[in-house]
């Protein structure tokens, strides 16, 4: 009977967490559009969320083109198609491993950030006291990280994406005896305007969640610092899962 | 539905809270008059910080009714919350000041985003403002990580003052601090109100609450056992506000061991 009772009471938990999140983010979202519009907040957001993640990601990007292009090499070399290593390089980076890899890198470090942030405003009581002086904190607070997020992601990626493919280029002529010209060529070729538009599109939909995994747990956090700890720890987590779920989804919803 | 008292400033009408099985407040009628300074006493966790936060909407009342200026206010929403929120002033018990901006950007923040105030006006009262509480400009341009614990308190003070409200909420305004600048922010809770506002703290460091209320409530497992006027809390005789005021281990009030 307690294992039951305690199902059922973990099911409640799990389904009040749920529903709260979808009001807060209902909140969120609607409150973007309703002035008054913080744009100085919006500014320094961007600079915080996408600006500062350039080097992350960028380093990121390069070695994991790098890494690519050594792998699709040694299976390529099995069948002797060798010459595809550039292609597909480039649709791995595009359409998969720079929005992802860029993607939870900012989850690491933006999502937490957040989280820790607006966390510590929740347990000294900030966010309270904005409420006080007539400000919504939801507005003033989670509007501008939200934009930001969604607007900072697809230039991040795209510069994953331009980075990753040009670590491709150089592990590949560097290392593995292809030609400058002949690897570019053979990228510009092989692109479409899908595999870079699907990368970008899933790019916003990951800043959503990196911003709305921040904000959400850094406002519901309780208690002091291990309440804050905890709190940035469920938003890398979450936002993490978040955006290897939603990369499936969009995966085949882009492609099918 | 039933009408407020017609003088009152703020009125409590029933008010109960929970937080899953535990009662924290548990029906409480308490009623605010127009430019009196009421004080909550009580111990720890006995429900004063909610009853303030429900009064401003922070928490939502589970039953019962809140009035200001006699108009319900338990579920306003948008704009007209907004407008009921520029009424108050409230100073936090760990001051709350925003870490992100320098101290005279706190002190401005309601004016700037709560009313539209124009960033140098602002800035202009704000200066005054930490004038009034004994700051000097050039405590303004620090970071509120460089204050003492007093100066936060009165920052946070010029803060709750800066846009003139009609009422001002003090949550614990003492608490933390020595006697000599527990004095001063006493002071200056009295100056604050010589214009007539409305003031309701909540407190139990019952020096404070003798020196800056008209009246004193206790409450006690979320329920009001005694008001009245501050010189007759000495000769109450309940037994919960004696053994209160005269710190005992032994009587009505049994100390919570767990939460």
């Amino acid at each position: 009977m307690n294992f039951l009772a305690s199902i059922g009471r973990m099911t409640l938990d799990f389904l009040r967490s749920v529903g709260a999140l979808f009001v807060f983010l209902g909140d969120a979202v609607v409150s973007i559009f309703l002035p008054p519009f913080y744009w100085s907040l919006l500014g320094k957001q961007l600079m915080r969320i996408g600006y500062f993640s350039l080097p992350v990601v960028g380093l990121t990007g390069f070695f994991t083109g790098g890494a690519l292009a050594l792998q699709i090499y040694s299976g390529a070399a099995r069948y002797g198609a060798e010459a595809f290593v550039p292609a597909v390089v480039m649709i791995g980076i595009c359409r998969e491993l720079g929005p992802v890899i860029a993607g939870l890198m900012v989850a690491g470090r933006a999502a937490a950030a957040i989280a820790a942030e607006l966390g510590t405003m929740k347990v000294t009581e900030q966010i309270d006291a904005l409420t006080t002086l007539a400000t919504n904190p939801v507005k003033y607070l989670v509007v501008p990280r939200l934009v930001a997020a969604v607007i900072s992601m697809p230039l991040l990626v795209a510069v994953a994406d331009s980075v990753g493919v040009f670590g491709g280029y150089i592990v590949s002529t560097g290392t593995l005896g292809f030609t400058g010209s002949i690897y570019i060529k053979n990228t510009v070729d092989a692109i479409a305007f899908n595999d870079v538009s699907s990368g970008l599109t899933k790019a916003a939909v990951f800043g959503f969640i990196i911003a709305a995994m921040g904000c959400y747990h850094g406002f519901h956090s309780k208690g002091g610092a291990q309440g804050v700890g905890a709190a940035t720890t469920s938003a890398v987590v979450t936002s993490s899962i978040l955006i290897l779920a939603a990369n499936y989804i969009l995966t085949k919803l882009l492609f099918e | 539905m039933a009408q407020a008292t017609a003088t009152a400033k703020v009125e409590l009408r029933g008010v109960k809270k929970r937080f899953g099985p535990k009662v924290v407040l548990d029906g409480i009628d308490l009623t605010i008059e127009r430019g009196e300074s009421l004080v909550v006493i009580g111990g720890s966790g006995t429900g004063k910080s909610v009853m303030i936060k429900c009064v401003l909407g922070i928490l939502r009342p589970d039953e019962g009714e809140i009035y200001v200026d006699g108009e319900p206010v338990t579920h306003l929403h948008g704009r007209k919350r907004e407008a009921f929120l520029r009424k108050f002033g409230m100073l936090f018990q760990g001051a709350a000041l925003f870490d992100s901006l320098p101290v005279w950007e706190n002190v401005a923040f309601g004016l700037i985003q709560g009313r539209g105030v124009d960033r140098i006006k602002a800035r202009e009262i704000a200066y005054q403002k930490l004038a009034e509480v004994g700051l000097g400009p050039e405590v303004a341009v620090l970071s509120p990580a460089e204050l003492s614990g007093g100066m936060q308190k009165r920052v946070g003070l010029a803060r709750a003052i800066a846009a003139d409200p009609e009422i001002i909420f003090f949550d614990e305004p003492t608490t933390g601090l020595d006697p000599i600048m527990s004095d001063v922010i006493n002071n200056l809770i009295v100056a604050t109100r010589a214009e007539g506002t409305t003031a309701l703290s909540i407190t139990h460091d019952l020096i404070s609450a003798r020196k800056i209320s008209d009246r004193i409530a206790m409450l006690y497992k979320g329920k009001i056992v005694w008001h009245g006027p501050t010189r007759e809390i000495d000769a109450s005789g309940n037994a919960y506000v004696d053994q209160f005021i005269h710190g005992r281990a032994e009587g009505p009030i049994q100390m919570e061991v767990r939460g």
